[in-house]
């Protein structure tokens, strides 16, 4: 046999001994989701089968996440709709705002992730999991609507990139910074409908957030799954959150990878994506002067707890730029509680920045902080495609929560290394 | 099956915030998604579309979202074919599931001006570039795929197939 990490899990899933990429399979999952916009579409479909009940009460979780607290009458609707879906067919994972947070960050915590799962749902952000070592990947609402009916979904098995890390980053360096140089040395479309493996001793020097955020935007490099061995801080994460016991899958000495990629963690720098492509990197040491109007720290790449300590880390003691309009959204309920607890809430509104309840809202050009025509934002979120954030002529420049809020202390995209200089 | 019609040509990496941006996503209403189609990238677009039509873009297709809002927008724009270079996985499988007939061929790409009128021969995998003459092959479904697209897509099949 000789299977890398992903390929093990679907195996596992399709009842199968071994699979090689490109075959074509069956898989039983452990979780479907969908949120406000996707499910609605999946309801639909899902009537279509004449079902009067899901596949598993248990294994469905929905969050109203991107247009909540109801941002118009017509996501209002929207989220009526799921709602009443989840009430009538019992779902168990139904995540009213008061409990919810953005999906991404809210599953983990929930503890319905596990190592070794095999989990889909209606977003592309579902790559996230892979941080636990579960195989996790993004679907449209057709998708869903079958797997909330059957519990399965049909896969092609992926071939892999292998990336060995060691090292460790430099202070005011993170995950973010990573998987922004990497997206930037292999481009958009660098993984396409591949796994992206994340091995190797500099894995330890990275924290469980860091991994959720590298594992997150995998698929910005057109990946299939992100997806990081499982060790004691995975298994020190699970052991807080999940009730059940992990499935540890390792790849085999001789899995085949397409490429493999050797990054010492230590040479990765400040890294910024330019517009309207993550792929679009420069370190900071190459950005030069670029002024901008907004500020976003916050989304399911990073409005985890270790992110918002960081930004309060630079931001404490000190006042954002007048012209700056500085929005900080923790993830979900839980860490926006623990950030009130931790004093960093505090310290946001102190420095002059607003704190928001956890909403996909800016990240997507949804609600809560839109760009016009014209203005620039340095975001903590996952894409700067053109409108990304609101007007077609506006720009979103993709950063870690260090640089973001560097950048609101000065106007500028600045480097979080010289915070004492700022 | 096969289609005719003109060609509207793209460059790569097309993403579905410009295919259907975020703001009209407050609807899952096929006529009014179809109405916002590639407004950000081609203000006309919906205007200027004619049943019929075709997409011919370079690499990574429908890169970004899981939106199923985005392979919808096309189809009922009246788009009847989009060919690529390359398609990003989850629009590739969103478009098989929802029925939007859709063909990688870096050939045909190269081959293909906008405004060129292209027919597609599904039954064959041809592809003609009607104004110059020239022909072009697609890589065909895998048979799994061709199952599905001949029960009408993703939903139908899985009736049939897992729950029987």
């Amino acid at each position: 046999m000789s299977m890398t990490m992903s390929q093990k899990i679907l195996a596992a899933h399709a009842g199968l001994a071994e699979v090689r990429p490109g075959q074509l399979i069956m898989a039983n999952l452990d979780l479907v989701l969908g949120n406000d916009i996707t499910a609605p579409v999946a309801i639909n479909e899902f009537a279509k089968f004449g079902l009067s009940e899901v596949f598993d009460k248990a294994k469905i979780a929905l969050v109203p996440d991107h247009f909540t607290p109801n941002k118009d009458i017509k996501a209002a609707q929207q989220c009526k709709q799921m709602r009443e879906f989840a009430y009538s067919k019992g779902i168990e994972n139904y995540f009213e705002i008061g409990e919810m947070g953005i999906e991404h960050a809210l599953l983990p915590e929930q503890g319905l992730v596990n190592a070794g799962d095999l989990i889909i749902g209606a977003d592309s952000h579902t790559c996230t999991y892979g941080a636990l070592g579960a195989f996790s990947t993004g679907v449209g609402s057709s998708d869903m609507a079958g797997a909330m009916a059957t519990g399965k979904a049909w896969f092609k098995v992926p071939s892999a990139l292998k990336f060995h890390l060691t090292g460790s980053l430099s202070p005011w360096v993170s995950g973010k910074d990573l998987i922004l140089h990497i997206i930037g040395l292999i481009g958009v479309d660098g993984a396409l409908y591949k796994s992206m493996e994340f091995v190797g001793e500099g894995v330890a020097s990275l924290n469980i957030d860091d991994r959720f955020t590298v594992c997150n935007m995998a698929i910005e490099a057109g990946a299939k799954n992100g997806i990081f061995g499982v060790d004691e801080i995975a298994l020190a994460y699970l052991k807080e959150h999940h009730q059940g016991s992990p499935k540890i899958y390792e790849a085999d000495s001789d899995a085949h990878y397409d490429a493999i990629y050797e990054i010492d963690l230590s040479q990765i720098r400040p890294t910024v994506a330019f517009p309207h492509l993550p792929s679009n990197t420069r370190t900071i040491d190459e950005v030069g002067e670029i002024e901008v109007d907004q500020v976003v720290i916050g989304s399911c790449t990073n409005g985890r707890i270790s992110d918002l300590r960081v930004a309060a880390k630079i931001l404490k003691g000190r006042r954002v730029n007048r012209k700056v309009r500085t929005i900080i959204f923790p993830a979900t309920q839980r860490i926006y509680l623990q950030a009130m607890e931790e004093g960093l809430l505090r310290t946001f509104v102190e420095a002059g920045a607003i704190v928001s309840t956890p909403t996909c809202g800016p990240c997507l050009g949804g609600h809560m902080g839109i760009l016009a025509e014209g203005e620039r934002a340095v975001a903590t979120t996952n894409r700067n495609f053109v409108g990304r954030m609101g007007h077609p002529k506006s720009e979103v420049y993709l950063a870690s929560p260090a640089v973001a809020a560097a950048s609101a202390l000065t106007g500028r995209i600045s480097n979080p290394e010289k915070v004492e200089e700022l | 099956m096969k289609i005719e019609g003109k060609v509207f040509k793209y460059g790569s990496n097309v993403d579905t915030d410009v295919i259907i941006p975020a703001r009209y996503l407050n609807t899952s209403d096929a006529k009014e998604l179809a109405s916002h189609c590639m407004e950000d990238i081609d203000a006309t677009f919906a205007q200027k579309l004619e049943p019929g039509d075709l997409i011919v873009a370079e690499d990574n297709f429908g890169c970004g979202s899981s939106r199923e809002h985005a392979p919808l927008a096309i189809k009922t724009a009246g788009v009847s074919c989009v060919i690529a270079a390359s398609f990003a996985r989850i629009f590739y499988r969103n478009s098989i599931n929802i029925g939007l007939p859709i063909l990688e061929s870096p050939e045909a790409v190269k081959g293909i001006k906008n405004g060129d009128v292209v027919s597609v021969d599904f039954s064959q995998g041809v592809i003609t570039n009607e104004t110059t003459g020239e022909k072009f092959n697609s890589e065909p479904f895998p048979p799994f795929i061709q199952e599905m697209v001949a029960k009408d897509g993703l939903i139908n099949y899985l009736k049939e197939e897992v729950l029987g």
